[in-house]
């Protein structure tokens, strides 16, 4: 197992080198310049910036600065946030991303597994049709609609909560549980699909006929089972997370990684997007592959490739 | 067309996917026909700015008093307008690599389905807003030489990449499903008879594949609106004066204070949005559940 993981991890670089080197290429040769964004500034000076930046001269030559730069750990300084680099802006910025994420992830597993469970074991039932129909309205509902929604009920109207911002543990609650939503609703319904297949099995039967109590026969062996297709999940749950944390960030103004990203590609800031993208990209590739190991831990029968 | 029938018949059995159906109808029709009869255009700017819904404006008005329910049936057009092309270029990529990759099978096969799980474990969408950004000039120009100015660039690069992000699961449930087809008689007798490759794919395969294409066409739909309206909602997507409903909640989002609340600018355009995506992955589910053999029990 240990070599498969090594091959997939020294395949992973080549997708990286591709992605990077297409982010790059693709903001240098766009038309408009990083500095010329906000007032026009005199020729010269943009000359200056840019040969301080190693953003003059050919195409090929500034990508080899900066994948020489990449190559060495250093993502270089951003034209769009002047006097910072691209390392300082991510390490400021990636932990409350991540904070959120994982908080958001948290929520989904806990209330999705729980949920999907509660439904199947009440299949048919009002309890099941009904939970089921909240969790396709939870997948539907986009989160840039439930955010702002539940921000008017549970800030402005109720005070409950804080309507924005970042730094004390009560203002994590309502943007994480925002952008769990959708998540919790997928895996509630994928929980209770497979343990509806898991709990027609023989081995259930034969647990049943032993004599176990029901909630032992459910966490004991169905649920093991059934929990396959969440871990199958768990690498796309990642990518929608990490995309979802952009819109949340924004919304609730919190000082994550999304929103420098969609800033400096609108401005056309090449080091702050192609480092994002890189960091993103390796993240969810790493993220991808813990999870089919997770699932190989799991499931026995499924083979590593 | 015998698809077309099962579909009804699927639809006609359930009264719930049924009124799903007829809803979608109403929302389309209302976008591109009942948009007329409202009594305002989109871009008519008034001075009845932030008013709260009333007779003379059914959803209320916007900040430059544009009448909202125009809005609203306006941003339906182009996001409707946005996920039904998305999804053709969805559907033509995924149903070709899927059928080719599963035809293929062995070393292709194995090559191609890895190149769609590298493409899994990328943050597509953040691709894709690096794509659009950059590529937004020089479409621009391109187009304005070919003299097609019809759309403005930034929706055709939208509409082209977002299909081409979609079209994974569709791809692997294909070739999953030619995999299986490829091995019975009547396509080995076929080829026996020494008929082309593209030929067995086109006539014998395709119409076997219409009934997984339907179902996931339903629900390539949803993802797509989604995508597009996540995108519009960060200022990456449809750019202005077209909006799409994220922009629409997104204008909403940005007047979102502690000392008045203007709901309606959220609640109709965001509802509207919510009912439909609903209606689409009801139908989609529906129709899974009765047509895909792999889920019938």
């Amino acid at each position: 197992m240990t070599a498969l993981i090594l091959r997939r991890l020294v395949l992973s670089i080549p997708v990286l080198f591709i992605v990077i080197t297409l982010t790059f290429l693709l903001v240098r040769s766009a038309p408009g310049s990083p500095f010329a964004s906000e007032k026009k500034i005199p020729k010269e000076i943009r000359e200056q910036l840019e040969k301080e930046y190693d953003l003059n001269g050919p195409l090929w030559h500034q990508y080899a600065q900066y994948m020489w730069k990449v190559g060495h750990g250093d993502l270089s300084i951003s034209t769009q946030y002047r006097n910072r680099t691209v390392n300082e802006i991510i390490a400021q910025t990636l932990p409350v991303s991540v904070t959120l994420g994982s908080m958001a992830y948290f929520l989904a597993l806990l209330f999705g597994i729980t949920c999907g469970g509660w439904a199947a074991i009440r299949h048919n039932e009002w309890g099941d049709r009904s939970l089921m129909l909240i969790a396709l309205l939870g997948i539907s509902i986009p989160t840039f609609v439930s955010a702002p929604v539940m921000v008017m009920i549970f800030a402005i109207k109720l005070h409950l909560l804080p309507v924005a911002g970042w730094g004390s543990p009560d203002q994590i609650i309502l943007p994480a549980i925002c952008l769990s939503i959708p998540f919790a609703a997928t895996i509630a319904r994928l929980t209770r699909g497979s343990l509806l297949e898991v709990l027609k099995l023989d081995f259930i039967r034969t647990a049943r006929a032993k004599g176990l109590s029901e909630d032992a026969v459910l966490f004991r062996h169905a649920l093991k089972v059934a929990i396959l297709p969440v871990i199958g999940y768990c690498g796309p749950a990642a990518a929608g997370i990490l995309t979802g944390s952009i819109v949340i960030e924004t919304l609730f103004g919190i000082p994550g990684i999304g929103p420098f990203f969609v800033n400096s590609a609108l401005d056309l800031d090449p080091f702050v997007t192609s480092g994002v993208v890189l960091v993103f990209s390796s993240f969810l590739i790493l993220f991808n592959l813990l999870a089919d190991i997770l699932y190989f831990v799991v499931d026995r029968r499924v083979k590593l490739e | 067309m015998k698809t077309l029938d099962l579909f009804f018949r699927v639809v006609k059995q359930d009264l719930f996917l049924l009124v799903c159906g007829v809803f979608l109808i109403v929302v389309v029709s209302l976008a591109f026909v009942g948009i007329y009869f409202t009594g305002y255009t989109y871009d008519q700017i008034t001075d009845a700015s932030l008013l709260p819904p009333s007779y003379a404006h059914w959803f209320g008005t916007d900040v430059n008093g544009h009448d909202l329910l125009t809005r609203t049936l306006y941003g339906a057009q182009i996001s409707l307008f946005v996920a039904a092309m998305g999804t053709i270029v969805s559907l033509t990529v995924g149903v070709t690599y899927g059928m080719i990759s599963g035809y293929a099978g062995g070393r292709v096969d194995n090559l191609m389905m890895r190149v769609v799980e590298i493409i899994y474990s990328l943050p597509t969408l953040v691709l894709v807003i690096v794509l659009v950004t950059t590529l937004d000039g020089p479409v621009a120009s391109l187009l304005k030489s070919t003299g097609l100015t019809l759309f403005p660039p930034r929706l055709v690069l939208i509409v082209l990449f977002l299909g081409l992000t979609e079209w994974l699961t569709m791809a692997r449930i294909i070739r999953g499903q030619v995999l299986v087809l490829k091995e019975q008689a009547f396509v080995q007798a076929s080829s026996a008879l020494g008929q082309s490759h593209p030929r067995i794919l086109w006539q014998h395969l395709l119409p076997n594949l219409s009934g997984l294409i339907v179902i996931y066409l339903t629900l390539t739909i949803p993802a797509i609106m989604l995508d597009e309206s996540f995108m519009s909602f960060l200022g990456v997507g449809v750019p202005a004066p077209l909006a799409s409903w994220g922009t629409l909640v997104s204008d909403a989002a940005s007047l979102i204070n502690p000392i008045k609340l203007y709901w309606w600018m959220l609640i109709f355009p965001g509802g509207l949005m919510t009912l439909t995506l609903l209606a689409l992955n009801f139908l989609g589910d529906g129709l899974r559940d009765a047509l895909d053999p792999r889920v019938r029990k």
